[in-house]
């Protein structure tokens, strides 16, 4: 059984409703589950590094509380409290019968998700370049993003903004290629201390070419080349080499 | 009657005449009726269950204040904000945004007026975006029946810092430690070496400005 992770519009609820109410809470919506193992592991936090200092027996009934990452902290019936590991909760049953829907994402959600983010970094014609962008994919091997740059170089800054297309070739793949195509519009403004620098923007366009690859199932490393044309108001356009690398996590 | 039944009486028969010998026909009506459907279905609807409902608190978000060591510009108070998203409880990304108001350069305290910035060229204003690793999950120890769990985490990110009236490609090292007061609040202590390469004071150099900050972050 898979699980969809929280869309954009609710973990943007959740965002603003934790930032309302930084207070502790999920006591009101405990779910309920009976520990099928010879018994349940409870670390004082949530991780491996923690140690175990509680365990409930099997049969006992345990409430779940919140999750973070793949820990989950659960009080038993007699007021005990720990972090439990995803995989060991897997095993316990609600009282409809069934394992609580815990799941973490499965490799199939490599062509099932569809919203990602990506932070990456690197050169944009000798200029460095931090960059951020959000794509969301209709299709398992169709990609729409928006990228947002910052281009840091010694005579020049910059902000370059474009929105494109991307065809991901395999996406089942551990690690696929894909092209893509877009546009969108590079600010330049030339240092201060350069004489007759003048500020410009300009409209651009690119394709580029590029390799994802699966980290975890979550997470993705993703290099990409760029050449950019951009449409200058001077006689001549000019052609600009794009190299980033960085890593995209979807949602 | 019933069509049901009328169905199932009449692909008894239809069965029997099309596969037995005339005189066996009534035993074979009688002998086809179990293999068909059920005469009564039933009317049992699974109940759906939900998935379980359970608070997913991933994202961590706050302030902290310290100090900066701007490199020639002395020491200054800085603040700012972060907001962390935690991957798996190993690994996470962090943007971070500080501000400080820089000093006077020892020339500039020497030399009496020479001033080398204009007042707003001394906000020194950073952001970033890095990934993190908690290399040392464990618990802190206050006195003899308190325990806190902790990380000892390091990062390294990319951003740019804004100073002396340019945007400087910024390379952030930082290491810190996280204390969980509660299930929601975090206590840090980081120190972080903000890199970037800057032509102020005449040759190109690689300027390290050391920062160490105390932060209060909650997870949502």
């Amino acid at each position: 059984m898979k699980t969809r992770r929280p869309r954009l519009a609710r973990l943007a609820t959740h965002l603003l409703l934790g930032l309302l109410a930084a207070a502790p809470a999920g006591a009101a919506s405990a779910v309920q589950t009976v520990v099928q193992d010879p018994y349940l592991e409870l670390r004082t936090g949530p991780g491996r590094g923690f140690p175990v200092t509680q365990v409930v027996d099997r049969g006992a009934a345990v409430s779940l509380l919140r999750r973070r990452t793949d820990w989950i902290k659960v009080r038993g019936a007699d007021g005990t409290e720990g972090w439990a590991h995803r995989t060991q909760l897997e095993r316990t049953l609600t009282p409809e019968g069934e394992a609580p829907a815990l799941a973490g994402p499965a490799p199939e959600a490599r062509t099932e998700h569809r919203w990602e983010t990506t932070l990456a970094t690197g050169d944009f014609d000798g200029a460095s370049v931090v960059s951020g962008s959000v794509g969301y994919l209709p299709a398992p091997n169709l990609l729409l993003r928006a990228d947002v740059s910052h281009l840091l170089g010694n005579y020049s800054n910059g902000w370059l903004g474009t929105v494109g297309i991307a065809h991901v070739f395999m996406p089942q793949w551990r690690v696929s290629p894909f092209v893509g195509l877009g546009g969108g519009v590079l600010r330049i403004e030339p240092k201060a201390t350069l004489v007759q620098a003048e500020d410009r923007t300009d409209t651009t366009a690119y394709a580029g070419i590029g390799l994802r690859g699966y980290l975890t199932n979550r997470f993705l490393l993703q290099a990409e080349y760029r050449q950019y044309v951009v449409f200058t108001s001077r006689d001549d356009n000019e052609e600009i080499d794009a190299w980033t690398l960085g890593f995209a996590y979807f949602f | 009657m019933d069509p049901g039944l009328r169905l199932l009486l009449l692909s008894g028969l239809a069965l029997a005449a099309l596969s037995a010998p005339p005189v066996a026909q009534a035993q074979d009506v009688v002998g086809a009726a179990p293999a068909t459907p059920q005469v009564v279905e039933p009317r049992v609807k699974r109940r759906e269950v939900e998935p379980a409902a359970i608070d997913s608190e991933n994202f961590e978000a706050g302030a902290f204040l310290g100090v900066v060591g701007i490199e020639d510009f002395g020491s200054s108070f800085s603040y700012g904000a972060r907001i962390a998203y935690h991957f798996t409880e190993d690994v996470f990304a962090e943007a971070t945004i500080g501000t400080a108001e820089a000093g006077r350069t020892s020339y500039e305290e020497l030399s009496g007026s020479a001033e080398l910035l204009t007042d707003s060229e001394r906000r020194f204003t950073h952001y970033d975006l890095a990934v993190g690793w908690n290399v040392l999950p464990g618990e802190v120890f206050l006195g003899g029946s308190r325990a806190m769990p902790s990380a000892v985490y390091v990062t390294l990110g990319a951003g740019s810092t804004r100073f002396a009236g340019d945007d400087h490609f910024t390379v952030v090292l930082g290491a810190g430690l996280r204390l969980l007061a509660n299930d929601w609040l975090a206590v840090h202590v980081d120190a972080r070496n903000i890199a970037f390469e800057s032509d102020l004071l005449g040759d190109n150099k690689l300027t390290h400005n050391l920062q160490f900050t105390f932060g209060l972050t909650a997870f949502f």
